[in-house]
C-alpha cells in the first residue's frame, strides 16, 4: 500500500484486509448492518407512533406529562446522541468495536423492550412519562454508539480502493430501519384494526424488537474483532484517553471540525429533509391522509436505497467530495421547487370540484354535564381523482358563563392515483440526494483518524452532525413554518421552513469546497 | 488557495459569533412575546432553552474552524 502525501489522512488499512475475500466480507457487512438495521428500527417506531404513545403516555391536560412528551420525542431522540458517541466511541477505542456495538445493540433492544411493557399513564400516573423518557435517553445513547462502531468495523475489514462500496452496505441501514419500521407498524394497524391498535397494538412493534435484538446478537457474538483494532491492541498502541486525544490535540481537533463544518452538518440536514421532513410537509400542511404517505414513503425509500450503493462505489473511483457536495448542491437549488410541486399537489385551491358528489354531514352529541358538541363533516371530490374531508367539531358548553373552546377543524387529503405517484417522484428525487450525500460519509469519516481512535473521534462530528443538525430539522423547520402565520397571511409561508436546511447545506458546501481533499484518499500505514 | 482557505477563517468566526447573537436575540423576542400574549409559553420557552444550550457550543465550534482555517492549519488540506 502506498504512503499518502497528504499529510492530515490517518486512515491506517492493512493488507490482511484486502485478503479476505469478498465472501468474506459480505458476512461482516451483513452481519453487522442487521444491527445496526435493527438499531434504527427500534429507534424510529418510537418517532412513527410519537402521536398514539402521548395518547398512552402523556395526556395534555397535565403540564409536567407535556413537557416530558416534548422533551422525549425532541431532546432525547436527537440531542442525547452525541453523548452516547462520546461514551461508546471511548469503550471502542479502549476495548475494542466489536464488544462496544454488541452493548448498544443490547441496550437499544431492552429499551425499546421495555417501552413497550410500560403501563400507561391511566395506571401509574406520572411514573409512566417518565419511564417513557429515561428509555428514551437509553435508546438515544444507544443510537450514538452504534453507528460509529458498525462504519468503523466494516472499513477495518475493507479494502481501501473498495472502502467507499462495502461501507455504504451500512449506510443502508438507517433508510431500511425507518422502511421496517414503517412496514411493521402498517401491517399491525391492518391487522387489528385502528382502535385495537390504538389501544394495545401499538405495543406490537416494540415488543417484536426483541426477538430481532436477540437474532442479531447471536450473528454479532460469532464475528471476530476488527483486524487492525486486533493488531494494534495487539502491539500495544491502543489510546489510554481516546477522548483527550481526540478533542485536546489540535492534530485530531481541526480534524474533528473539518468533519463536522465541511460534510457531516451539510449531510445531516439534507438527509432530514428528504426523508423526515417531506413526511412532516406531506402529512401536516397538506394533510395527507396517514396511510397513503407511509405507502408513498415506502415505495420512494425502496425505489432509492440501490443508489447509496452506486454512490458508495462511485465514490471509490472519483473520490468522495464530489459526490458529497454535489448532492448537497442539487438539494440547495432545487428543494424550493420540488416542495411548490408537492404543494401544488395537495393544494384543494388548485383543483376543480365536482359539485355533484359534494356531501355535508352533521351530528350532535350530548355529554353528561350537558355540553354539546356539534359534528359537521363535508366530503369534496375534485376532478382529478383526489378528495377532501374535512370534519369541524364546535362545542357549545352547558355552563354559559365559561368562555366556548375554539372550534376544532381536521381535513385528510386523498392524492389522487397520479397525484400519488407524483409525490412518490418528487421524494425519490429528495433521496437520490440523501444517498449522495449519506452514501459515501461512513468511508470519508473513517478516513480522517487514525485507528487508535477513530471510534470516538468519526462518532462525534457524525452524530452533532446528523442528530442535532439533521435530527431537529423537522422541528425547526415546522417552528419557522409556524412563526411565518400572521393576521396578515394565517396560512402562513409553507416553504419557509426550507431555509433552514437551504442555509446549514450552503455553508457546509461552501466550507467544504474550500477546505475537503479533492482527490481519492489513500490508504496509509501507521 | 490557501490564501483564500485562511481570508475565509474570518468569516467562519463571525459566522459563528453572529449565529450565537442572534439566537439569544430570537430566543428573548419570542419568550417575551409568549408571555406577554399567554401563548405557547411553556413550548416556547423549552425550545429555546434546548436550542440555546446545544448550539452555542457548535457555533463556538465553528469559531474555533474559523480560527485554525486563519492560523493556516487547512492548508496542506488539498482543495
Amino acid at each position: 500500500m502506498a504512503k499518502s502525501s497528504t499529510p492530515v489522512v490517518a486512515g491506517s488499512f492493512i493488507s490482511e484486509s484486502d485478503s479476505m475475500g469478498t465472501q468474506g466480507l459480505m458476512k461482516v457487512i451483513m452481519a453487522s448492518s442487521v444491527g445496526t438495521l435493527i438499531e434504527w428500527y427500534d429507534f424510529y417506531i418510537y418517532g412513527a407512533m410519537a402521536t398514539t404513545i402521548a395518547r398512552q403516555f402523556f395526556p395534555q391536560d397535565n403540564p409536567t406529562a407535556a413537557f416530558l412528551a416534548a422533551l422525549a420525542t425532541f431532546a432525547a431522540g436527537f440531542v442525547v446522541r452525541p453523548f452516547g458517541a462520546l461514551v461508546f466511541g471511548r469503550i471502542g477505542d479502549l476495548i475494542g468495536r466489536k464488544y462496544t456495538f454488541l452493548l448498544t445493540l443490547l441496550l437499544m433492544g431492552g429499551s425499546t423492550f421495555a417501552i413497550g411493557l410500560i403501563p400507561g399513564y391511566a395506571k401509574i400516573g406520572i411514573w409512566a412519562p417518565i419511564l417513557i423518557l429515561m428509555l428514551r435517553f437509553v435508546q438515544g445513547l444507544a443510537l450514538g454508539g452504534e453507528y460509529g462502531g458498525a462504519a468503523t468495523y466494516v472499513a477495518e475489514h475493507a479494502p481501501a480502493n473498495r472502502r467507499g462500496y462495502f461501507t455504504s452496505y451500512i449506510q443502508t441501514t438507517a433508510t431500511l430501519g425507518f422502511f421496517l419500521s414503517l412496514g411493521v407498524i402498517l401491517t399491525t394497524r391492518q391487522t387489528l384494526g385502528v382502535e385495537a391498535f390504538n389501544d394495545w397494538g401499538w405495543r406490537i412493534p416494540f415488543i417484536v424488537s426483541i426477538f430481532l435484538i436477540a437474532i442479531s446478537v447471536y450473528i454479532r457474538l460469532r464475528m471476530a474483532e476488527s483486524p487492525l483494532f486486533a493488531k494494534i491492541k495487539k502491539e500495544g498502541k491502543t489510546s489510554s484517553n481516546p477522548l483527550k486525544e481526540s478533542f485536546a490535540q489540535k492534530s485530531n481537533l481541526r480534524m474533528v471540525l473539518l468533519a463536522l463544518f465541511a460534510a457531516v452538518m451539510g449531510q445531516g440536514v439534507v438527509w432530514y429533509t428528504g426523508q423526515f421532513y417531506a413526511q412532516t410537509f406531506i402529512e401536516r400542511t397538506l394533510s395527507v391522509e396517514f396511510e397513503q404517505v407511509r405507502y408513498l414513503l415506502c415505495i420512494a425509500i425502496l425505489l432509492g436505497t440501490p443508489f447509496f450503493l452506486v454512490f458508495g462505489a462511485w465514490s471509490d473511483k472519483i473520490g468522495r467530495k464530489t459526490i458529497m457536495l454535489g448532492g448537497m448542491l442539487l438539494a440547495i437549488l432545487t428543494y424550493r421547487p420540488i416542495y411548490k410541486a408537492m404543494y401544488s399537489l395537495g393544494d384543494p385551491k388548485t383543483k376543480v370540484e365536482i359539485a355533484e358528489r359534494a356531501s355535508t354531514s352533521a351530528a350532535v352529541a350530548v355529554n353528561a354535564a350537558g355540553d354539546s358538541t356539534r359534528t359537521t363533516t363535508t366530503v369534496k371530490a375534485f376532478t382529478d381523482g383526489s378528495s377532501m374531508k374535512t370534519v369541524k367539531k364546535e362545542t357549545v358548553l352547558a355552563d354559559k358563563s365559561k368562555p366556548a373552546p375554539k372550534a376544532e377543524t381536521t381535513k385528510t387529503f386523498w392524492l389522487s392515483s397520479n397525484g400519488f405517484w407524483m409525490m412518490v417522484f418528487f421524494v425519490f428525487i429528495q433521496i437520490i440526494y440523501v444517498t449522495m450525500v449519506y452514501g459515501p460519509i461512513a468511508a470519508f469519516l473513517v478516513e480522517l483518524f487514525p485507528t487508535r481512535i477513530r471510534y470516538t473521534s468519526m462518532s462525534l462530528p457524525y452524530h452533532i452532525g446528523n442528530g442535532i443538525f439533521g435530527g431537529l430539522t423537522p422541528f425547526i423547520a415546522t417552528r419557522l413554518f409556524d412563526a411565518s402565520k400572521t393576521t396578515e397571511n394565517p396560512a402562513g409561508d409553507p416553504y419557509v421552513g426550507l431555509w433552514y436546511p437551504i442555509l446549514i447545506a450552503g455553508v457546509c458546501f461552501i466550507i467544504g469546497l474550500l477546505y475537503l481533499p479533492s482527490k481519492k484518499q489513500e490508504a496509509v500505514v501507521e | 488557495m490557501n490564501a483564500l482557505k485562511r481570508l475565509s477563517g474570518f468569516l467562519w468566526i463571525a459566522l459563528g459569533a453572529i449565529a450565537i447573537y442572534l439566537m439569544a436575540k430570537q430566543a428573548g423576542i419570542e419568550i417575551a412575546n409568549a408571555i406577554k400574549n399567554n401563548k405557547a409559553v411553556l413550548d416556547t420557552k423549552m425550545f429555546w432553552y434546548i436550542i440555546i444550550p446545544i448550539f452555542t457550543p457548535i457555533m463556538l465550534g465553528l469559531c474555533l474552524f474559523g480560527w485554525y482555517a486563519w492560523k493556516g492549519e487547512y492548508d496542506r488540506v488539498e482543495g
